[in-house]
């Protein structure tokens, strides 16, 4: 496989973690649009949240957790419905640039949470009661870790030790552990579709 | 056994299924704009790769460019770059190009179904999640990111989760001033704006099979913004007689053949949804949105409502900053507040029937003085349309100008930004903080409550003025 597309291999990861402890942020919050002009994937981390990191006048807010010495780590942990509208896969970008790894949420928008796998940042999704709780920990003791293990699909709160088993779609899994790449892996099939191509029944379309 | 539409394409599209995994999807249709397209080219080139099936890519500049003098060079320079680099792409890779002042040229949500280009039966991908516009055709049409752009573009195939399948019957008929847009906000209100992720939702009942192909398109482009991966409408006689003659629809036999196929398509009686609802068309009115994402909507003679009493501390407080960032609070009537700008476009409500709807509110008044107005076609062939039907003169006479056709104020990308605390109402589909500009304020509602703030200069019922 050429290296240039080969990822990064995902393993466990502990970590203290970042929260935002809000519902719907929306790709338009992750990254907005007048930043979307760039045409390569690099340096997007920079404005990331970049509107409710900075105001107006281009002053830090110091009140916004990633401003905040508190807090630190490669995970965030967002409220629900994380990543909803546009399908911009350079939320994603500015997510992984920015040195996130996980993203934990109680449920993710399907468009962003396909974007975060192609670029092994890895979703989790949680209970609302472990979401709620681990909120409610990290507000008590900033310093709290989480382990997210993708071998075993569990993510734990190692302040309560209260763990959950996560879903991953096995294949997902095996890109993420292994490095691989979607297209790579599709090429390698360019047979099937061609004799898809070729059985149609409806080649009018 | 009983087969939904969403199934029948799905299926007949479906190469492999993975290991426990996605299934791989061959693509028939692929949209192309110049925002999220760049990175994947880049990414052929790095691997040495062609497009695979060139003749099913259409390529269309539509966020970045300008609504004014697009027949001089665009003047803000990363723009201009962003839309060279589709221009040399298509080039490269032998891809059919709408280009700027091209007559095909427009919102590539719109130019799609008017150049005949989505079909029913197909399978339709494009970099943007309002993607799921063609739906409305009865095709199984979604949004995907820049990787999934490369994916097509390397192998015509796509690796998705196969979603779960959702009917929404919207029942009976619609009163007087109710839009297709007044539906889907209401639909949105009461699903939430995440309330369908990872569902496919088919739009069914009297009032949808009532619907023109261009109010079945603002119905399924709103999908998206209850978190649904597409919406779908099944083909009938109206799909058929929209599609029929346009540019690039089957002709002749190969017609024939098609309208047969696409006869089989709508969902059997007794296929099973993994969800259904119902919803009757008599409760809905005209609709306004008060917060900052689609699903806060009410009436436009409501009042804010109270948040969700049983919701946790997030939504709580989600809830409150949704407020305070529009300056908007629990029981205030906004029937009769001040507006500074009216937005009439995007590929929600860019149509000519939205022009005509418009039209018909202002005809005969005059735009108040203090709105500003972005009166922004979906292509060009909506222009011309408007133009030959006369509307221009109608909206001149009230105070109105036409702009040229682009996704415009709907994301903001160009010039046409909502100024920071100003109050937009708009035809487009989103109201996020910031979307129309840094700070800018926007209420999502259809062209008739558009055209009612634009002759009124406040929030105004267009019941009112029918």
């Amino acid at each position: 496989m050429n290296q240039l597309i080969m990822k990064e291999k995902f393993t466990t990861i502990t970590s203290t973690c970042v929260p935002l402890p809000m519902e719907n942020i929306d790709t338009d919050q992750i990254i907005p649009a007048r930043f979307l002009k760039a045409t390569s994937r690099e340096g997007f981390g920079e404005n990331l949240f970049r509107d409710w990191r900075y105001d107006r006048e281009g002053n830090r807010i110091d009140s916004f957790a990633l401003n905040d010495p508190r807090y630190s780590g490669c995970i965030l942990v967002a409220g629900k419905n994380f990543g909803c509208g546009s399908s911009r896969e350079h939320a994603a970008w500015a997510i992984a640039d920015y040195g996130f790894r996980v993203v934990v949420s109680s449920y993710f928008a399907d468009i962003h949470k396909n974007n975060e796998l192609n670029n092994f940042v890895l979703p989790v999704v949680t209970s609302e009661t472990f979401l709620s709780e681990l909120f409610a920990g990290i507000d008590a003791d900033p310093s709290l870790q989480v382990c997210v293990d993708i071998e075993r699909q569990t993510v734990t709160n190692l302040s309560t030790g209260r763990c959950e088993r996560f879903e991953i779609d096995p294949y997902k899994k095996r890109c993420l552990q292994e490095g691989l790449d979607d297209i790579e892996l599709m090429l390698s099939r360019k047979s099937d579709i061609e004799t898809f191509e070729a059985n149609r029944r409806y080649p009018v379309l | 056994m009983p087969r939904t539409l969403f199934d029948k394409i799905w299926d007949s599209h479906t190469v492999n299924v993975m290991d426990g995994g996605p299934t791989q999807l061959y693509i028939d249709r692929h949209y192309c704009h110049e925002v999220t397209s760049p990175q994947a080219f880049d990414g052929l080139r790095r691997r040495g790769l062609r497009v695979f099936r060139p003749e099913r890519t259409f390529c269309s500049p539509d966020h970045n460019i300008p609504t004014h003098d697009q027949e001089k060079e665009i003047a803000d320079e990363i723009s201009r770059r962003q839309v060279s680099a589709l221009t040399a792409n298509a080039n490269e890779f032998g891809l059919t190009l709408f280009g700027i002042m091209h007559e095909k040229n427009g919102i590539i949500h719109v130019i799609g179904p008017e150049n005949g280009l989505t079909l029913p039966g197909q399978t339709i991908v494009c970099g943007d999640s309002h993607t799921s516009t063609h739906g409305a055709f009865g095709a199984v049409a979604f949004g995907i990111g820049t990787s999934e752009v490369e994916m097509v573009l390397a192998g015509q195939c796509i690796l998705q989760p196969r979603p779960k399948t959702m009917r929404i019957n919207i029942h009976g008929r619609l009163n007087p001033g109710v839009t297709a847009k007044d539906v889907a906000l209401y639909v949105i209100a009461n699903m939430t704006t995440g309330g369908a992720t990872g569902y496919f939702v088919e739009y069914a009942g009297d009032v949808v099979r009532n619907m023109s192909m261009e109010e079945r398109m603002t119905l399924c482009n709103l999908s998206i913004e209850m978190g649904a991966r597409g919406g779908m409408v099944a083909p009938d006689q109206t799909t058929f007689d929209y599609v029929k003659g346009r540019c690039y629809a089957p002709k002749g036999d190969d017609w024939n053949r098609a309208v047969e196929y696409w006869k089989t398509l709508p969902s059997d009686p007794n296929a099973e949804f993994d969800r259904e609802i119902d919803f009757d068309g008599a409760d809905i009115a005209p609709r306004i949105t008060f917060g900052t994402n689609p699903g806060m909507g009410m009436d436009i003679d409501g009042t804010v409502p109270s948040p969700d009493v049983a919701g946790d501390d997030q939504s709580l407080r989600s809830y409150e900053k949704s407020l305070n960032y529009m300056g908007f609070s629990v029981g205030q009537r906004l029937e009769g507040h001040p507006v500074d700008f009216v937005f009439l476009g995007s590929c929600t409500n860019g149509r000519l029937e939205d022009f005509r709807a418009f039209a018909s509110i202002v005809k005969g008044r005059k735009k108040a003085s203090d709105v500003t107005a972005w009166l922004v076609p979906g292509s060009w062939a909506v222009e011309r349309q408007i133009r030959a039907e006369g509307i221009d003169v109608i909206l001149n006479d009230a105070g109105f100008e036409l702009r040229q056709p682009g996704c415009s104020a709907c994301l903001a990308m160009n010039d046409d930004k909502v100024p920071p605390g100003k109050l937009c109402v708009s035809t487009s589909n989103r109201n996020f903080e910031g979307r129309q500009g840094p700070g800018a304020r926007t209420i999502l509602a259809g062209p008739l409550v558009a055209a009612a703030a634009a002759v009124t200069g406040v929030i105004t019922d267009p019941r009112t003025l029918i």
